[in-house]
């Protein structure tokens, strides 16, 4: 069973309709028992990073999170603001992240880019695996579905699973032990999206 | 890489999926939640849902609709319509949507674009920009209720004024060229991107895959929107939900 953070943020039925359609067992967890019956979690997130935290404060599932993913050690993938709440903190906020991955999350430097368009980093862009991780199983020249102006810098190299260009190449997907991330939608990204959450499913 | 984007426009209408033109004549295309799901099949790059009765009606959104269309939708939504206050926006989010379109709302009470930015972040506020020409010059101004009202401002100011409001893309919509498939108003688009840095949508006028090669030709990176040319086909208009392929779109970006 995967468990589908629901703190009000994300789309939790996109997951949940993809999840049905590969037959993968999937609800959308509203208490810390239905974390605690998961064997794997799903953390979406949309929006401003003080809101998407303070939100997951007021949902009381902090702490059940904190101890499923950094005690019990099931494996986790954060979307988007999902993925940046795993960091240390943001410049886009001042709320403390999860602090789940030693990273730090910026704005782009829009003075690198040459289009006349700046941010957010909106729309379809590769990402490319930096080493075979099963997360990327299958997926040859993956495409994703991109929104965000801001995206995490990880202190640790190795913690980069895959990176894109927008300007300059930053991390679109992150991995520290049991915990990843994608600053792209997989659940809006067509068959490279829905072969990404098979292969979270696969993770044990 | 990053990709233009080529977006079918899907206007509702008595709960119908409607296609206008001139924003008048709604055409009866079918069931809306079909059409989606047609374009899920076609993978589809992103897909804009406007409800055209809600303004004019001064009616809530549709949440139970748009709730059904988000937990559809296998790519990015973003869905417009009657949309005043700030609340609404929230709750339109949290059902799963990606972008929330404002239009009247924007031209009445310019605040509501920074109090939405602040509460779900720019990424996810569209102010979308009817432009029709008026008068007897025949200047571009920005109209609103399906355009039966005028506002006097110039839609390029008026763009720039959303972006620094904390607009995170704007959709400028040719009122004179929609359903006429006659090509996009290159004018309007040279004025509206030379005043703004955000992601820019144009809609409106596109007759032909060559439409949209020439306004990615011109722009590199833009969202090309279409009504028409994504649900007809032939000079008969005959309702057909279509959308290029993967080698189609490719030529149609690596120009």
């Amino acid at each position: 069973m995967i468990a589908l953070v629901d703190f009000g943020l994300g789309n939790i039925q996109a997951f949940a309709n993809i999840y049905r359609y590969l037959g993968i067992e999937a609800a959308p967890a509203r208490t810390a028992d239905d974390l605690r019956a998961a064997s794997r979690i799903i953390l979406p997130g949309v929006g401003a990073f003080d809101c998407a935290m303070t939100r997951l404060q007021e949902s009381g599932l902090r702490d059940a999170l904190d101890e499923e993913v950094l005690g019990t050690k099931k494996p986790v993938l954060g979307i988007c603001v999902g993925m940046q709440m795993m960091a240390h903190a943001s410049e886009e906020g001042k709320i403390p992240g999860l602090g789940w991955i030693n990273a730090m999350v910026e704005k782009f430097d829009t003075s690198l880019l040459e289009s006349k368009t700046y941010l957010p980093h909106m729309g379809w862009n590769d990402a490319n695996p930096l080493r075979t991780d099963t997360l990327f199983s299958g997926l040859d020249n993956p495409r994703y579905y991109f929104l965000h102006s801001y995206f995490m810098r990880a202190e640790r190299e190795e913690d980069v699973l895959a990176t894109s260009n927008y300007g300059e190449t930053f991390t679109s997907a992150v991995r520290f032990g049991n915990v990843y991330g994608t600053q792209f939608h997989p659940e809006k990204s067509h068959q490279w999206g829905v072969q990404l959450l098979k292969n979270f499913a696969k993770l044990t | 890489m990053l990709r233009p984007r080529l977006i079918p426009c899907l206007l509702i209408h008595n709960g119908g999926l409607v296609k206008t033109v001139n924003f008048t004549n709604p055409k009866y295309l079918g069931d809306p939640i079909n059409a989606l799901r047609i374009f899920n099949e076609k993978e589809v790059d992103e897909l804009i849902v406007l409800d055209i009765d809600a303004t004019i009606k001064g009616a809530e959104p549709d949440y139970q609709l748009i709730s059904h269309l988000a937990s559809e939708c296998r790519m990015p939504l973003c869905y417009g319509g009657g949309i005043k206050t700030v609340e609404q926006i929230d709750k339109i989010i949290s059902l799963g949507v990606e972008k929330v379109a404002v239009s009247s709302a924007a031209i009445d009470n310019t605040t509501i674009i920074s109090d939405a930015a602040s509460r779900v972040g720019s990424q996810s506020v569209v102010v979308v920009i009817d432009v029709k020409k008026t008068g007897l010059l025949r200047r571009q101004e920005v109209v609103s209720h399906n355009a039966s009202r005028r506002t006097g401002l110039n839609p390029a100011t008026f763009a720039r004024q959303m972006e620094l409001l904390g607009a995170g893309e704007i959709l400028i919509n040719s009122v004179d060229r929609d359903g006429v498939m006659n090509g996009y108003d290159m004018d309007l688009i040279e004025q509206v991107r030379q005043s703004i840095n955000l992601p820019l949508t144009v809609l409106g006028g596109a007759g032909s895959l060559n439409d949209i090669k020439e306004l990615i030709r011109c722009y590199g990176i833009i969202g090309a929107g279409a009504g028409s040319i994504f649900v007809f086909k032939g000079k008969y208009r005959a309702v057909l939900i279509n959308y290029p392929n993967r080698l189609e779109k490719e030529d149609l970006i690596l120009t």
